[in-house]
């Protein structure tokens, strides 16, 4: 029998969705109110109380998208914003990485107060931007590409230091002008640095999104936990969460695959032709 | 065995009592003379072989010749006229990997031709690659390829832009030796076809004896300088694997290594006190 069931390659799927059963039953079963004594609370409603019950969970899950089906709209916002901010930062970022690596006076000036920037904590910012800004996406995507700059901005800045000199010397003998370098050169190596941190940049441009809702909107998923928050309604919050992760995980899976089509120059290992 | 005397018009290249000093960043006091005092011409259509222990200078002199590198003092002259900046004339085969990695090798080789603004750099390049025995390999990544290949789609893509000038630095070091022959006998024949003016730079002497017309010794670094000149008067067309068994052949690697020897140990004792 364990034979048959023992973790292995090819039942590493099941084995994923197992841990994932188990979490669950494990959690219905120290919540559900009247399945088994209470031993930390007082009684046995409030278990659930606090952490929620999966099945209501899930329940408000189906409600959202199959039964009122309103969390598209919500959705819709947060993807909106988190693709906004995610571009604009990106943009901002590569042209102030390429321009400060490509001028070392500028970067020398400029040195420490991109430090000081960067090491400021960006989210005590969501308060002014929704001055600035207002509740609508504005001050969401505003927030989301103070997170993505600097992720692109250094990234950007290493690709165009760190790219070969021997290369460099070669394009300028074959005839680059400065502007070619620059779009031959600098552009593709800076981009691929890029692309490297894609993961890590499209993340931060979901957390600002959804940070900048719950803040302060009047939509977006971020929008919908603060209020269940507001009534006490922890399932509604539970459910957000969970929406929120699955979308992550879907943006993520996306980002992966943009990341192998746009990279495919780059080795990687134990590649073979298939002939 | 001295060079015959050319007027300074008809060379190609002339490198004119250049020499090349290195400025620490950190600590100006710190100085490294890599070259001194060096006179070198290649005539128009000359192969000219530069060979010298390690670490004496030899890729210095080729970037000065590229204008990468500004000489210290002295005056580089490109067919009767002194360079300032990149010499456009010149195409340069370096000794690392040269080639965008981000580039397909047919996109590698059309780089220069597009740069250019040729019209049918695709169909130029293409044909390049093909000449260089890669017809089938234009869409492949550098990475994708081996390093013989790599080398070759180097080769391609500084001939592609047809240079009166060409610059090799141990282009074909790290290779095998028998790829390396192979690209040897490739680039001399087509060298042979095109008849350009040739600065090769080697830490093989056989190499440098079987491809060129004339082979210049450097002295150890630092300050390294030519210290003996000969002429191979060895017949062309020629095989570069052929040629080695030949007796005049062995006579001139007999000649030229009497000279290179002292120099080659010197250099080696200068590297073990460093």
């Amino acid at each position: 029998m364990w034979k048959l069931i023992k973790p292995r390659p090819g039942n590493l799927r099941l084995w994923q969705l197992a841990v994932l059963v188990a979490v669950f039953g494990l959690w219905h079963v120290l919540t559900k109110p009247g399945l088994i004594p209470p031993v930390v609370f007082e009684n046995d409603r409030q278990a659930a109380f606090f952490f929620g019950e999966p099945l209501v969970i899930f329940a408000r899950i189906w409600a959202w998208f199959f039964g009122n089906a309103d969390i598209y709209q919500h959705l819709w916002v947060t993807l909106v914003e988190t693709v906004l901010a995610f571009g604009i930062g990106t943009a901002l970022g590569l042209a102030c990485g390429l321009w400060l690596a490509l001028s070392p006076m500028a970067a020398a000036i400029l040195d420490p107060y991109i430090k000081a920037l960067n090491s400021m904590p960006r989210v005590i910012l969501a308060p002014i931007f929704a001055v600035w800004f207002g509740l609508g996406i504005a001050s969401k995507v505003a927030l989301g590409v103070t997170l993505v700059f600097f992720i692109v901005f250094f990234n950007v800045y290493q690709g165009v230091k760190e790219v070969s000199p021997v290369v460099l010397a070669n394009v300028r003998m074959l005839g680059a002008s400065p502007r070619q370098l620059l779009r031959h050169v600098y552009l593709p190596s800076a981009t691929s640095w890029v692309f490297s941190s894609l993961h890590t940049s499209v993340g931060l441009a979901f957390v600002g999104a959804v940070v900048g809702e719950y803040l302060g909107s009047s939509r977006g998923v971020g929008y919908l936990i603060l209020q269940a928050e507001g009534a006490f309604d922890i399932n509604t919050v539970m459910a957000g969460i969970l929406v929120l992760t699955a979308f992550a995980l879907v943006l993520d899976g996306a980002v992966g695959r943009l990341e192998r089509r746009l990279m495919k120059w780059q080795p990687r290992s134990g590649e073979t032709e298939r002939l | 065995m001295k060079a015959p005397t050319t007027s300074p018009t008809s060379d190609a290249l002339a490198l004119d009592a250049v020499s090349c000093t290195f400025v620490d960043r950190n600590d100006p006091t710190q100085r490294y003379t890599a070259v001194r005092d060096v006179t070198l011409s290649v005539g128009a259509g000359e192969f000219v072989s530069v060979v010298g222990p390690t670490g004496c200078g030899k890729s210095t002199l080729l970037n000065m010749a590229a204008g990468l590198l500004a000489p210290s003092t002295g005056t580089v002259t490109v067919f009767g006229q002194s360079l300032a900046g990149i010499n456009t004339r010149a195409g340069y085969m370096f000794q690392a990997e040269s080639l965008m990695p981000w580039r397909t090798a047919l996109g590698n080789v059309m780089a220069g031709l597009e740069f250019r603004g040729v019209a049918d750099a695709q169909s130029q390049a293409q044909e390049w690659l093909r000449r260089v025995g890669l017809g089938g390999f234009g869409d492949r990544y550098p990475h994708q390829l081996s390093g013989g290949m790599r080398k070759r789609t180097s080769l391609a893509q500084t001939l592609a832009l047809d240079p009166d000038i060409i610059l090799m630095d141990e282009p074909f070091s790290a290779l095998d030796i028998q790829t390396r022959q192979l690209m040897e006998n490739e680039v001399l024949a087509l060298w042979a076809a095109k008849k350009k003016a040739v600065l090769f730079i080697t830490h093989d002497l056989d190499e440098a004896i079987a491809m060129s017309d004339r082979v210049v010794v450097l002295s150890a670094g630092p300050a390294s300088r030519p210290i003996g000149e000969f002429i191979v008067d060895l017949e062309r067309p020629r095989d570069v694997a052929e040629v080695r068994v030949s007796p005049r052949f062995i006579e001139l690697h007999q000649a030229i290594w009497a000279v290179l020897r002292d120099e080659v140990l010197k250099g080696y004792r200068q590297q073990l006190a460093a």
